[in-house]
């Protein structure tokens, strides 16, 4: 069936009905659904618009999901021939499970978003198409014009499957009037180095003083991948690792998780740090100026910036890592889930990779580090502050380790990130969290890989 | 009193007179229910049973076929596991949270619903609107309440001077925390089934009651509840499996956490099915969780025709 895409143009009785039905199915189906509704309908009928379209599907909330859907409209002007069709499904596990089953159910999306560090299995599962250089180059897609860390990741045994848009680091935010009240700016007005345990911790005291209710906040409660983060930057500084062997054995280092857990509870336990925060709430608290730091990926720009607040992003300091710096990062890519054998499908898909990568100015804006060059390399790009202050951290990504039950919002994050929020919750010590990171993580590595 | 008598006297029919229409009577009715048995033998049965064989495979999502035959190990791995036993009694200390509660104040506020004298359908309407919301609105509705630090309950709190609790971030609160949102959504089913009950209650007994100089309190006792016997039989049925297959409350507002304190056997079904891709060993959890759900319903079931045999 067709759907409509201006609204109220030809209003039938079973496009109204198709809405009706689609509405109730955002309503019933996730919280986190928030497409269009003729794209509900189309999944929800499994209708697919024949000639000329494009199902795209992806992630991006809050921020990320504004500019988004301004580039989609970019798109959607450049080229009139091509129906786009986005759907914004909720991050993480479920979006993954998901695109799963609509690829095993044969109603897969033309082109998808996928985190870099999840984008291995589903190529493992069978569930991505393989992207020939031919087709690429004839878009203008080549190695060259791509961050190559970012563009060899995307190898599986020497094919691409994956198209990176951006590298996403976990980034430093901070309180531009506060750090100056506390006196943690130097003479050009950035921030002085926190790179060692004591400058750390130092400058969340001042900080607390200056606001006189909290340092910093890192969010940690109902909210799992954030603890992993943040513990993963520290982690990885150190040199320590989680899994090897593809996941199937687990390898942490005991005393350097411990003393990372050590650190991060000294912040919550002594109240430089509000000990119970959840995802929102530490953006409330960052915008309202009760904390002068603020410990996120660097999505949330846009969400400060609509705040008008004065605050400005720096790299996540380097406190372990000495000569070594590390934090944890992903990637978004873009992936053409395996489908029907039609050539036009794929181009159409990577016409439309290609307008993506080509408006990397407003995805950058949005806070991510672009790996297509012909931008990042551009005086435009330069110029973007507090965006380039941070774009050395695509190097230095410490991405989620192999594993059939890894990468981002996989199990293994929810099963280490839920451990690391208990300790900073003071309801588990940093050796009782190691030990349930090692036991269950054991469990799913012995657990041979339904992949 | 007169013609509830009637109809009890009323002779049975031998059952030899009514033989052959009967027997035709059962030819119509397979004929009236086969579209339905075609589907449920099609959509319940069938899939039902591909799902015990599939537990004793190592099935997964991404792979063509069965896969290779595991034996009994998935039920092994599952009663080893102590994800399986946690999620297990997480669902069954939900329905202890849950059943008592649903059951006790549905009925307090039928009550009271019931001898509301004006704006009676407010009252109804009030407590069973909730109902009808999906549970995504109410998780989300809840979610702002619980919100810490800036949600309503909070805060309300906080400005009376008790300090809150982390509702769905404290491992001991984020059951409680959900039993009361799901107080809250589903009572209006219960609420509904005793009010329909106290309606069908003969208006004369407690005339009679009145007259012999019974309380309002004591005809609560001896005509109202014993009188309501089997609706709560009923209610208590229903509430019993609807608060062993929770699911959507904990997906949308806790996903399971904080560190797993609320993932219920349902969701531990659904993330290792649809997630892990393991549908091999999800099969076998289901079907240990439907052992359990049969053998309540035929503890249930005992307690049912006992009661009925005393009435």
């Amino acid at each position: 069936m067709t759907v409509p895409d201006a609204p109220l143009a030809g209003l039938s009785r079973r496009s109204v009905l198709a809405g009706a039905l689609g509405a109730a199915g955002v309503l019933g189906l996730g919280g986190g659904l928030a497409g269009c509704t003729s794209a509900v309908v189309t999944g929800l009928t499994g209708g697919r618009e024949q000639a000329g379209s494009l199902d795209y599907w992806n992630l991006f909330g809050g921020g990320d999901g504004v500019r988004m859907q301004q580039m989609l409209n970019t798109f959607r002007a450049d080229h009139p021939d091509i129906n786009l069709s986005a759907v914004t499904l909720a991050w993480g596990n479920p979006y993954y499970t998901k695109v799963s089953l609509a690829t095993i159910g044969d109603k897969p999306p033309d082109v998808a978003i996928s985190h870099l560090t999840r984008m291995k299995n589903l190529v493992d599962a069978n569930l991505l198409e393989e992207l020939k250089p031919a087709d690429l180059a004839r878009h203008g897609l080549t190695a060259d014009k791509f961050n190559r860390r970012a563009w060899e990741a995307g190898l599986v045994d020497g094919k691409i499957y994956a198209i990176p848009l951006d590298t996403h680091p976990f980034v430093m935010f901070y309180n531009t009037e506060i750090a100056k009240k506390a006196d943690l700016l130097d003479g050009d007005g950035r921030l002085k180095p926190l790179d060692s345990p004591e400058a750390f911790t130092d400058a969340m005291r001042r900080a607390k003083k200056a606001t006189g209710v909290y340092g910093g906040v890192v969010a940690f409660i109902s909210e799992n991948s954030t603890p992993w983060r943040i513990f993963q930057s520290f982690y990885s500084q150190l040199g320590g690792q989680m899994l090897a062997d593809q996941g199937r054995r687990v390898v942490i280092d005991d005393a350097k998780a411990t003393q990372v857990l050590d650190f991060l509870r000294s912040f919550t336990s002594s109240g430089l740090f509000p000990s119970s925060v959840d995802y929102q709430g530490s953006i409330a608290m960052f915008a309202n100026g009760q904390a002068g730091f603020f410990f996120q990926g660097e999505w949330e720009i846009s969400t400060f910036q609509t705040a008008k607040m004065p605050f400005s992003m720096t790299l996540f300091p380097n406190v372990f890592g000495g000569d070594r710096y590390a934090v944890q990062a992903d990637s978004h890519t873009f992936v053409v889930p395996r489908g029907p054998a039609d050539p036009g499908r794929r181009d159409r898909a990577l016409t439309f990779v290609r307008s993506m990568l080509d408006q990397g100015k407003t995805w950058a804006e949005g806070g991510h580090v672009p790996t297509w060059l012909p931008f990042r390399d551009s005086a435009a790009y330069r110029e973007m502050t507090p965006q380039s202050n941070y774009a050395s951290a695509a190097d230095a990504a410490a991405y989620d380790p192999q594993g059939w039950y890894s990468g981002s919002g996989s199990n293994f994050e929810i099963i280490t990130g839920s451990s690391i929020a208990a300790v900073l919750a003071g309801q588990l010590t940093p050796q009782a969290a190691v030990e349930q990171m090692r036991t269950k993580l054991s469990d799913l590595a012995n657990t041979p890989s339904p992949i | 009193m007169t013609t509830e008598t009637a109809t009890r006297a009323q002779p049975v029919p031998s059952r030899h007179s009514l033989t052959r229409p009967r027997s035709e009577q059962g030819r119509a009715a397979t004929g009236f229910l086969a579209p339905f048995l075609a589907l449920y033998l099609l959509f319940i049965i069938g899939p039902a049973l591909y799902g015990l064989l599939m537990s004793f495979f190592d099935t997964s999502l991404v792979k063509p076929g069965l896969s290779a035959f595991a034996g009994i190990d998935n039920y092994v791995e599952a009663l080893s596991s102590t994800a399986f036993w946690s999620s297990l009694w997480h669902t069954i200390w939900f329905t202890i949270l849950t059943t008592p509660p649903l059951i006790l104040l549905a009925f307090v506020l039928a009550l009271l619903a019931d001898r509301v004298k004006t704006g009676r359908w407010f009252f109804r309407l009030a407590f069973f609107a909730p109902y009808i919301l999906p549970s995504a609105v109410v998780a989300l509705i809840w979610m702002w309440i619980y919100t810490p630090e800036l949600g309503l309950l909070t805060v309300t709190l906080q400005k009376m001077g008790i300090t809150a609790p982390v509702w769905l971030g404290d491992p001991a609160w984020a059951m409680p925390s959900l039993a009361i949102t799901t107080l809250w959504w589903t009572l209006g089913f219960n609420f509904v089934l005793y009010l329909a009950g106290l309606q069908d209650i003969p208006r004369e007994l407690y005339e009679a009651s009145a007259i012999d100089g019974a309380g309002p309190w004591q005809q609560i006792r001896t005509i109202t509840i014993p009188m309501l016997g089997r609706t709560t039989t009923l209610v208590a049925v229903l509430q019993v499996i609807a608060s062993l297959k929770v699911f959507d409350q904990m997906y949308i507002m806790t996903s399971g956490g904080p560190n797993f304190a609320t993932r219920s056997i349902l969701e531990y079904v659904y993330d290792e099915g649809f997630t892990n891709y393991r549908v091999g060993y999800a099969a076998a959890i289901s079907t240990l969780f439907f052992l359990v759900v049969l053998a309540v319903s035929a503890v249930w079931f005992t307690l049912v025709r006992g009661q009925e045999k005393e009435v």
